[in-house]
């Protein structure tokens, strides 16, 4: 009944349409990054990479994820800090 | 030299076969000189569709296997003598044929055929790769669920991981009445989501029931909506540049009401 007043009100309670595009988008999220474990193995060395020029990390223990709810997709890292790189500092300063 | 065109989907149940019946019997009636491949081995329907299942002597397996020659096994089609149905076993499995076959067939059908329509089987495995094996070209068919969308996206990765790029699509059995409504997904949803481009867009409609009732593609009953839909497609196929059909759906008397009155 409730739900007939809202709609009568034009105030619709999200069509399903929407909630098929939403659901098709996280799905396919998690399923185009099933299809190549390469690619986040490849985005794992790239990002290791970039964060290397700032800090010393802990290769061995990095954790690297796609995590997924019921509401998002997220990659997920978990990556331990050494120490930070002194030169860096520097230069960033001198900038 | 022909083209080999591979209709796929993934999913079953969306439409491949009365895609591909009706796409090769719109090309034929173009003047066209074509063949339907059915490579569904052990459930071959394409037959059934065209209304020539009880013509079949051989099968697509008699031809890769040697059993039989290419010319032997071919079915003129009823209708349009420049039409052909290689027809699929029905007694054995996918496993019969393999994707070295399909090539080989491939190259011997171009040179006989403008072209080759293969309507390929459900699913991601052997039926899929001997299906895609020699084709130039891929046609993805989706319907307007999720279901059908998500197995479409998969089934794009896999044909670019194939080096088959640039597939088109078809949405399929889309109710503008329901689109309206918005209890169903829009091409422009859809096509946001697959990021492929659009080849045609067949609205549902009673008159495929109808004309796979009779084994009579419905492209050629010119009251058909679902026909048009597919004459319109063929011409795509053929290079021309024609808009999509209109699907609007007249407004009903409650909607200009509930406009009249604010409410929508």
């Amino acid at each position: 009944m409730l739900e007939f007043i809202s709609r009568m009100l034009g105030r619709e309670s999200a069509s399903s349409k929407t909630v098929a595009k939403e659901r098709l988008r996280l799905v396919l999220v998690h399923d185009r990054a099933s299809i190549s474990p390469a690619m986040l193995n490849k985005l794992r060395e790239d990002l290791v990479k970039v964060i290397s020029n700032y800090m010393e990390i802990d290769e061995a223990a990095l954790e690297f994820n796609l995590c997924q709810d019921d509401r998002e997709v997220a990659l997920v890292a978990n990556i331990p800090v050494v120490k930070m790189k002194r030169d860096y500092a520097t230069k960033g300063l001198a900038e | 030299m022909g083209e080999v065109i591979v209709v796929t989907s993934g999913k079953g149940g969306v439409g491949k076969t009365t895609t591909s019946a009706n796409i090769g019997t719109g090309l034929a009636s173009n003047g066209h000189k074509v063949v339907l491949v059915d490579t569904d081995i052990g459930l071959r329907n394409l037959d059934v569709v065209l209304g020539l299942e009880n013509r079949i002597v051989y099968d697509l397996v008699d031809v890769t296997s040697g059993n039989c020659r290419l010319k032997q096994a071919l079915i003129k089609d009823k209708r349009f003598p420049n039409l052909f149905l290689l027809p699929a076993a029905q007694t054995k499995d996918k496993t019969a044929v393999n994707p070295e076959q399909m090539k080989t067939l491939a190259d011997e059908l171009k040179a006989e055929f403008d072209y080759a329509i293969i309507d390929c089987p459900a699913g991601i495995e052997q039926g899929f790769r001997n299906a895609i094996a020699g084709a130039d070209r891929a046609v993805v068919v989706c319907t307007p669920e999720v279901s059908a969308v998500r197995d479409a996206d998969r089934i794009i990765g896999l044909l670019e991981a194939a080096e088959l790029r640039n597939p088109k699509l078809i949405i399929n059995r889309l109710r503008p009445d329901m689109v309206k409504r918005g209890d169903m997904m829009d091409i422009s949803d859809i096509l946001d989501i697959l990021a492929i481009e659009l080849i045609g867009v067949v609205p549902e409609d009673e008159s495929i029931v109808v004309s796979t009732n009779r084994g009579e593609p419905a492209v050629m009953d010119m009251g058909s909506k679902a026909g048009e839909a597919y004459r319109r497609i063929t011409k795509r196929i053929e290079g021309e540049d024609i808009p999509l059909m209109n699907l609007d759906v007249p407004v009903g008397i409650m909607d200009r009401l509930k406009r009249l009155i604010g409410l929508r």
